[in-house]
């Protein structure tokens, strides 16, 4: 066979590969949307489930979502940028880092189920959290620190060095340049690192099945102490996410419409990791141009 | 005045030909005493004994490699983290090349800028404002007051002083780098060590920024790397011509451009080189 | 103005404020960082320490466990002993990442040198994106549409139940395709552009420059991006737990029931009671989970290492 004709062949092959793969992904995303969104209303993303009845919504496990989301972020961010800024600012390159730097590949390989394993038997039976808020955004810390430490450290890497060098002759320390002048240049990179990163930490549901648990007990929203049991503040209330809630009706769910409710909330959970990546380019870009312009 | 291939007759030139300073009314601020830095096993520098007059400039020269940069900065220790650098470093009396001496402190005292502008992306205000207020100065007015005298010592003042909130990345080449100059200027230091602060500038820039250094020499010694050898003759009292890591002629800036006494400097003045 | 040498050197000895920040921020990133390397060795300890109860304390014979095909932690054999054979799970679980992988592979490559070398306009404006996007989409969603679409597309056509081997297969493979091309594009576009144009110059097709070039310059890099997708295969739980239909039996074929290490475990773990046999052998299947995973980290690197040397 000529070249030319094999070169034919190939692309239109290529061509075709190309479009079935196309196709695969724009029904994947046509069929949560399609399915999914006539059952999103104000009503469905508001009200609490229900167990055994019809027209139950996810207004708890929303919210559960959330607040994982947040307390995660909260504990995992300060301790990503400090293992970020020593791993590119301060680290010799010698065994010891090599080392570290192995073990926080080895953390970002592990399936997230054996997180949440660890989780359960840390937090929740060991140090006797129980199922709760806080074992639970313990656990997503775990499976988000390397990630997000990664990415800050790439973030750092961005910046310049000329301008490290610009602080320490002024007589500022290697702390003081890194904390107010690379961050600071470094921020719009480091935050649409930190949002692509929530939204995977939106979307994760088996670090949490047995650490935040499967439940989703009412809460009272008028209710804004985090002492009280039923506050959605509480901490140390078990709470199924969003993510967590699907798996759930879908393994062993008992509600007459479970299908229709994993749509709706499939479609919202792909929304709001959608608006998450959005976010976080248009953020990205908005702040650096601030940053660079007058 | 001598051709360079005047004086050039083999066999009759000195290998090395050094002449301190010696002007009493400019004595000697920063010098070097066996200084070797090295990069690994590889030694970068293994003969740069030199003394820097107060209130004069001095211009290293040389081919690049030669180790005028290294050592230039290795007298405020910028390179402390990446090479080793023996011998001592003599500021005002004191060994700054101690390992007990505070480089932070040292650094406000030795500042530098470098080869090509770096502004932090911060506005113009901040960028010189803020290593202040990190070492304590927080008075608006104190604050505008040193801005103002950096800015115009640094002859950017009438240009910026209107939009002293825009972000300093957004200003030109030639601009930015007076405002690094002024940044550097701003924390008061005695000793401003440029690393071939022209070399990314163009022409006009590059004669605005001389004009700047002469007049900036009354308040401070200055020493600059340069490629540029009519830059070392237009604004330099003193000049030293770096090879292969040895400083092989130091003298007057007009005694090492008219009169070279080493065959390798004289080639390198007047374009021989290599 | 002038201070005497010893004035100065009091003054540049005496230690500022820089330095002793200097010594706080170095002392707090370092702990941040420490504090990492803690999780890890806590996770692999305490999962270790666990997983091995099973042969330590409750003498299983480790071979016992890696080839029996019988799994009922609860239940003990002719002999006496524990039927906790993890074979079936452990074949499950490789058959169902490598299926996936060979799925995959040809299709996330392909679309990855559509979108760089035959359409990069098209390429690096949609396709690009939209990979990046779906690599983001939650597992569950894709268990979700397995089990609402792909389970009973399969009961159709194959009869049974239509969970099993193929369905998991089917679901991994959409679910890892966008990492698996997106991590491919990015190690065509690492290929520098010179190789390209040196073989179109030398009168080559585009396809031959392709398969001859490129594919061979970016071995390494798709080769990691496959092994990647299969560390994600291998590990994923609940998509596969919700479509597999949770069988511990040797898979006869791909529309039977079966299971895998992640499925047993996420259905097993809340059902057993901490310190008894039931829950330490799950443990061991953890275990087992967690070593693969060290061993597919392993791998990468040794490509990666493999790739620097070429």
């Amino acid at each position: 066979m000529n070249s030319k004709v094999q070169n034919k062949i190939a692309i239109g092959v290529l061509y075709g590969i190309a479009g079935v793969v196309v196709l695969i992904l724009l029904a994947l995303v046509g069929y949560i949307l399609v399915s999914g969104l006539p059952k999103v209303s104000w009503h469905f993303l508001t009200t609490p489930a229900k167990a055994f009845l019809k027209g139950g919504g996810i207004g708890v496990q929303l919210f559960n979502s959330f607040y994982l989301l947040i307390l995660a972020m909260l504990i995992s961010f300060p301790i990503a940028l400090g293992a970020a800024i020593y791993l590119y600012e301060y680290a010799k390159d010698n065994w010891v880092t090599s080392v570290v730097r192995t073990a926080i590949e080895i953390l970002s390989s592990l399936p997230s189920v054996v997180v949440g394993l660890f989780g359960f038997l840390f937090f929740v039976v060991k140090l006797r959290l129980g199922f709760s808020i806080l074992s639970g955004a313990f656990a997503l810390t775990f499976f988000n620190l390397p990630l997000l430490t990664r990415s800050i450290e790439d973030s750092l890497h961005t910046i310049d060095d000329k301008q490290r060098e610009g602080g320490l002759a002024l007589g500022l320390s290697r702390w003081e340049t890194v904390t107010r002048v690379i961050l600071p240049a470094a921020v719009p990179s480091i935050l649409t690192g930190v949002i692509l990163s929530a939204g995977r930490v939106f979307g994760e549901a088996a670090a949490l099945i047995y650490t935040a648990g499967q439940s989703a007990p009412a809460l009272n929203f008028m209710d804004w102490n985090p002492f009280n049991i039923s506050s959605p503040l509480n901490p140390m209330r078990p709470a199924e996410t969003l993510a967590v809630h699907i798996w759930k009706i879908n393994s062993e769910g008992i509600m007459p419409d479970a299908k229709a409710i994993s749509s709706g909330s499939s479609a919202v959970l792909v929304i709001a990791i959608l608006l998450f990546n959005l976010a976080a380019r248009y953020l990205g870009k908005r702040l650096y141009k601030r940053l660079t312009s007058a | 005045m001598f051709m360079s291939s005047d004086i050039a007759k083999p066999g009759t030139t000195p290998e090395r030909h050094i002449v301190q300073p010696t002007d009493a009314q400019h004595p000697t601020v920063l010098s070097t005493e066996g200084l070797h830095v090295f990069y690994g096993d590889k030694e970068a520098i293994y003969e740069g004994d030199l003394k820097f007059a107060r209130n004069q400039i001095t211009a290293l020269i040389g081919a690049s490699g030669s180790g005028k940069s290294t050592f230039l900065r290795s007298l405020n220790r910028m390179n402390d983290r990446i090479a080793t650098v023996k011998g001592r470093i003599m500021y005002r009396g004191v060994d700054i090349n101690q390992p007990d001496i505070d480089v932070y402190e040292m650094r406000r005292r030795i500042g530098m800028v470098f080869q090509r502008p770096n502004p932090f992306a911060k506005s113009i205000y901040d960028n010189i404002a803020f290593a202040l207020r990190l070492r304590g100065v927080t008075a608006k007015n104190k604050l505008d007051e040193i801005v103002e005298t950096s800015l115009r010592q640094a002859a950017l003042w009438d240009q910026v002083k209107d939009e002293l909130d825009k972000s300093a990345l957004a200003l030109s080449g030639g601009q930015a780098q007076r405002l690094c100059i002024a940044r550097a200027i701003a924390v008061k230091p005695d000793v401003l060590l440029l690393d071939e602060p022209a070399s990314a500038l163009d022409p006009v820039s590059t004669s605005q920024l001389e004009d700047t250094l002469l007049k900036l020499k009354q308040h401070y010694t200055i020493i600059i790397v340069t490629h540029n050898m009519q830059q070392a003759a237009r604004i330099s009292e003193y000049t030293a011509f770096f090879n292969q890591g040895r400083v092989l002629e130091y003298d007057t800036t007009s005694q090492i451009f008219t009169n070279p006494q080493v065959q390798v400097t004289s080639d390198y003045v007047s374009g021989n080189f290599g | 103005m002038t201070k005497s040498p010893e004035q100065l050197e009091q003054e540049l000895k005496r230690r500022s404020k820089a330095a002793k920040l200097e010594i706080w921020g170095r002392v707090v990133s370092f702990s941040a960082l420490i504090l990492i390397v803690a999780v890890v060795v806590a996770i692999i300890g305490f999962v270790a320490s666990k997983g091995l109860a099973t042969f330590t304390t409750n003498h299983v014979n480790l071979w016992d466990f890696l080839s029996g095909k019988n799994w009922n932690p609860s239940l003990t054999d002719a002999h006496g002993k524990p039927e906790v054979g993890a074979l079936s799970m452990i074949v499950g679980s490789f058959l169902i990442t490598v299926l996936s992988a060979i799925v995959a592979t040809p299709f996330a490559i392909g679309t990855a040198v559509f979108m760089n070398e035959i359409s990069p306009n098209r390429g690096a404006k949609i396709l690009q994106p939209v990979t990046e996007l779906l690599v983001g989409i939650p597992s569950v969603v894709y268990g979700f549409i397995g089990l609402s679409v792909v389970v009973p597309f399969t009961r159709s056509v194959f009869g049974g139940s239509g969970f099993g081997i193929l369905s998991g297969t089917c679901v991994l493979f959409v679910m890892i395709l966008p990492t698996v091309t997106s991590m491919s594009a990015d190690a065509l576009r690492a290929v520098p552009r010179y190789y390209r144009e040196a073989s179109l110059a030398l009168g080559a097709t585009q396809w031959q420059t392709i398969y001859k070039v490129v594919l061979r310059a970016a071995t390494p890099g798709l080769m990691t991006a496959v092994v990647f997708g299969m560390a994600r295969a291998f590990g994923e739980a609940l998509a596969v737990q919700m479509v597999i239909g949770n069988a511990a039996l040797m898979p006869h074929s791909l529309v039977d029931p079966a299971a895998t290490l992640t499925s047993v475990l996420t259905t097993g773990i809340g059902n057993t009671v901490m310190g008894s046999l039931q829950n330490n052998a799950l443990w061991s299947l953890a275990l087992v989970l967690l070593l693969m995973s060290l061993v597919f980290n392993l791998i990468i690197r040794l490509i990666g290492r493999k790739g620097r040397l070429q």
